[in-house]
């Protein structure tokens, strides 16, 4: 076994320790302690990467002593290890962008424990990326749903904590179905490792037993998961959730947290419950309307929001309901058009939180339209970050968007049923996007006019350095997506074959 | 194979009960407005998938997988599997209680309520006067 297969393991364990240690340090220390973190589990995560990439299959990684089918794995490929980096990435631009907020939004006494929730954060969503057992998917699915409950409180404001509560009961509405969609799956197979598991669920579905069970399960662990992720008519508590946290905490949530869910879902849905029984059973069907729902409900409420922090916030309503709408194509195209879009989103979500914290700033810490007339002009980087993360989010040539909408539409074709729908909804929600993020973008680029309110005296005049670096970063980051696409398609689609 | 399903019922009572309990639990969590109450329901949602689990690892006229005298036959005990998943989960349902009370008793010192709608109403009246 060569050194290189223990890193998934390191990184999560190297995470994990990271929190705990940082609830004896300063805030200080523990900021520079979870940045370098963040860093070297990143780099691990590479370096895995390039093993996967140079022996071209996937491994399995024993944790403990007891082998397969008993013990617990960890399972790293081409698609794992891609998703991680990227988590990585969008996770260290996040937190360097937010520093300075999160120093003014946290009390200094707590700033350690707001920096312990990023660790706790990180390590649950690696795990929830490597994992190869349901069960630890389980419980690292609370960890982070805790993580994600304690970014969101920790700025003590009234509306914080409410939208805490609120988040707080949904993801438990998600888990508890989760949970007991675990145990069913228990039940029927025998298994909690997933490759095991799937040669149960096989077997039963050649001979045609627990048919119902089967159905339930899957049913209970899309509902559960899809909660958790916010898909359309579950999606009530994102607003506030995204719109109330830090900026760090609201780049997080918003880019990484859901989409680990969405991973965990893919993953299950391939390595366990298997792809053509979800299509068979028409499971697919119901994710790709709610889906189809979400792309144009999200859009609609964006367009009537006055917040633009919420507005951001219910785009990405619509985005969750693209990845659903990918996944309930029930194609192989369908389902890398939707990983493909879970990294564009990542990097554009985050880009737009990011960017507009630059642009609240120059305007009094107002997130209204009239406030930020004209705001690009008072931070020029923060008006092209935005700019370009709207233009990504609409589907602009060259950035990531574009690329998910083509692979949206091009996978449509493969499906002649839903080629119409998914054909017209895409367009749809396209010019719906156009409709709310160019108005705002027009604002941006306006110039005040003589009867708009006067803005606050301690307007700040010039953004951190480490926020320009971290929306430089992220420009980067979607130029790269959008425009080097091909070989990132490739990883996913040759990460998919390997999960059978 | 003419049973009918009220008697499959009756042979799994426990997997029953524990169904029914979770439907009590997730309704009261999605549905009641006191936030204690709503805590409660988590529990009997979380305690209702342990008995399912519990229930399943039984095995009729088997002991305890606790080694005394010697390890015994395979046969002798029952599958502890589901008992350290119980285990586990209950360890994960504490936690999540106690953060979900102490976000509960940070928003009554704030508003003097535990109804949630009325929490949202105030903190958004509250957010406006600023």
């Amino acid at each position: 076994m060569s050194f290189v297969q223990n890193f998934p393991f390191f990184s999560i364990i190297l995470a994990m320790f990271s929190g705990i240690v940082s609830s004896v340090l300063s805030g200080k220390k523990a900021r520079n302690l979870t940045l370098a973190m963040i860093v070297v589990t990143t780099a691990l995560s590479a370096g895995t990467l390039a093993f996967c990439l140079r022996t071209e299959e996937s491994y399995t990684y024993m944790m403990g002593h007891f082998p397969a089918p008993w013990g617990n794995e960890i399972r790293a490929g081409v698609l794992e290890c891609v998703t991680a980096v990227l988590f990585g990435v969008v996770m260290f631009l996040s937190v360097v962008g937010g520093l300075t907020h999160t120093a003014e939004d946290v009390e200094e006494s707590k700033l350690n424990l707001f920096y312990i929730m990023i660790d706790l954060m990180l390590s649950s969503l690696l795990a929830l990326v490597y994992t190869n057992d349901l069960f630890t998917a389980y419980v690292f699915v609370e960890i982070n749903t805790i993580a994600g409950c304690g970014l969101i409180m920790i700025r003590q404001k009234g509306r914080s904590l409410s939208a805490a509560i609120r988040y707080m009961v949904m993801s438990q509405l998600g888990s508890g179905l989760f949970l007991i969609g675990l145990s069913l799956l228990y039940d029927v197979t025998g298994h909690l490792l997933m490759s095991p598991a799937k040669e149960s669920v096989e077997l039963l579905v050649e001979a045609g037993r627990y048919k119902i069970p089967l159905l339930m399960i899957m049913a209970v662990i899309s509902v559960g998961l899809a909660i958790k992720s916010g898909l359309y008519p579950f999606h009530y508590w994102i607003p506030d959730t995204y719109g109330y946290a830090t900026p760090t905490g609201s780049a997080v949530l918003s880019g990484l947290v859901s989409k680990g869910y969405i991973f965990l879902l893919i993953k299950i849905f391939y390595r366990v419950l298997g792809r053509e029984n979800l299509v068979g059973t028409h499971m697919v069907n119901v994710l790709y309307l709610f889906g189809v729902c979400g792309m144009i409900m999200g859009s609609l409420h964006a367009i009537g929001e006055k917040d633009t922090r919420r507005m951001i916030a219910y785009s990405s309503v619509a985005q969750i309901g693209y990845i659903y709408m990918g996944i309930g194509l029930g194609t192989t195209a369908g389902m890398v058009a939707s990983i493909f879009h879970i990294f564009a989103h990542s990097a554009t979500k985050a880009l737009l939180f990011i960017s507009a914290v630059g642009l609240y700033e120059v305007s009094g810490d107002r997130k209204d339209f009239v406030s930020l007339r004209g705001a690009a002009f008072r931070n020029p980087l923060a008006g092209v970050g935005f700019s370009i993360g709207a233009l990504s989010m609409v589907g602009f040539p060259m950035l990531s968007g574009f690329i998910s909408k083509l692979l949206f539409a091009t996978s449509a074709l493969g499906s002649p049923e839903k080629m119409m729908p998914t054909l017209i909804v895409l367009a749809l929600s396209t010019l719906l996007n156009a409709v709310y993020f160019l108005r705002l973008v027009i604002t941006l680029y306006s110039r005040r006019r003589p009867g708009d309110k006067p803005l606050p005296e301690q307007t700040i005049v010039k953004s951190s350095w480490m926020l320009r670096f971290a929306i430089i970063c992220f420009i980067g980051l979607n130029l790269v997506l959008g425009m080097s696409s091909q070989p990132i398609v490739q990883a996913i689609t040759d990460g998919l074959a390997m999960f059978d | 194979m003419n049973v009918s399903l009220l008697q499959h019922l009756a042979m799994n009572i426990e997997e029953t009960a524990s169904i029914i309990l979770f439907g009590i639990g997730f309704t009261i969590l999605l549905l009641h407005p006191n936030l204690v109450k709503k805590i409660m329901g988590m529990n009997i949602m979380d305690t209702a998938t342990y008995l399912f689990l519990a229930a399943k690892g039984y095995i009729t006229g088997r002991a305890v997988p606790i080694v005394v005298d010697g390890v015994q036959d395979v046969e002798a005990y029952i599958n502890p599997v589901p008992s350290g998943l119980v285990l586990t989960g209950i360890v994960v349902s504490v936690s999540t209680t106690a953060l979900m009370l102490a976000l509960v008793v940070r928003l009554y010192e704030r508003y003097h309520s535990l109804d949630l709608d009325e929490i949202l109403i105030l903190a958004k009246e509250e957010e406006e006067q600023i």
